[in-house]
């Protein structure tokens, strides 16, 4: 029973991360990673990680996703051209691609961790779920938790400058920025 | 089921991510790749944890899905600020760091 969920777990994930190589629309790329991060969410539950499983899904599949969701729209669908600046990027990335899994493989299989080629020892109660890795957080890794927030912050604030409109000076009316006279609308790159 | 097979399955997922980051172009599509190959390193994250028996391996997991969220908040302001700009959103034609 448990290897039928892996299974369909695994296949759900790689459908959707080739998925979201392969559709040419960014739309349906988005969509195919929010089907790829639920199967993860799967997986994650057949290795007793409640909380990242529940996490993944409320943060992951809704709130970052929906913020794709928003910047695609707002952007507009943008078709990638066909030329290729630079000659067999095509054929070359499949290739080097393939030449991390395989080295990837060989060092997850070939070491000398005899525990891989187990289930695992048999875990506590109460393993993996919100009470559990809340203590681990507020008390052994207080100083991480506090960084991740503190990195948090530091990103909203970083992305309101980066994106944000320039104001234009009220006491010189002829140097505004030269952003914030050109409408959005008029972005000709934009496919209708 | 073997570790291992989660462990396998993650530099299959790692792969397809470098691989989607290579060969596509819009910088959309990239963060979608970063995103992916992120979610391989949490599965193998998650995974070592249930084979050691231990939860640290998750909140280290937790910890990246921190750092993707604030990795992605970036991007897109990037991306944002380019369209503003009316700069192509191609990753080829953004060669030169000039404001």
């Amino acid at each position: 029973m448990e290897a039928v969920a892996f299974f369909a777990g695994a296949i759900g994930a790689l459908a959707g991360a080739v998925g979201v190589v392969a559709l040419r629309n960014p739309f349906y790329s988005v969509l195919a990673l929010i089907v790829h991060l639920i199967a993860l969410a799967g997986l994650f539950l057949l290795l007793y990680a409640e909380f990242i499983a529940a996490a993944q899904i409320v943060v992951y599949a809704g709130a970052v996703m929906v913020l794709y969701l928003f910047v695609n729209a707002y952007v507009g669908g943008v078709e990638e051209p066909i030329w290729e600046p630079i000659p067999g990027q095509r054929f070359l990335a499949p290739i080097f691609a393939g030449a991390i899994f395989v080295e990837i493989s060989i060092a997850v299989l070939g070491t000398g961790l005899s525990a891989i080629d187990s289930e695992g020892p048999t875990l506590p109660g109460g393993f993996g779920t919100p009470a559990e890795i809340g203590e681990f957080m507020l008390e052994k890794f207080l100083v991480v938790f506090e960084g991740a927030s503190l990195l948090l912050l530091v990103a909203a604030v970083g992305a309101v400058v980066l994106a944000g409109r320039k104001r234009r000076e009220p006491t010189n009316p002829d140097g505004g920025g030269r952003e914030a006279e050109q409408p959005a609308s008029t972005y000709s790159g934009v496919a209708s | 089921m073997d570790i291992a097979w989660y462990l396998v399955l993650s530099a299959l997922l790692f792969a397809i991510g470098a691989g989607g980051v290579l060969l596509r172009r819009n910088p959309l599509v990239i963060l979608l790749c970063l995103e992916l190959m992120l979610n391989a390193a949490n599965l193998a994250l998650v995974a070592f944890a249930r084979s050691t028996g231990t939860q640290e391996g998750q909140v280290f997991a937790l910890v990246v899905m921190v750092v993707a969220a604030c990795e992605v908040v970036i991007g897109l302001g990037l991306i944002v600020a380019m369209f503003r700009r009316q700069l192509p959103l191609d990753v080829d034609d953004a060669r030169k760091l000039h404001g």
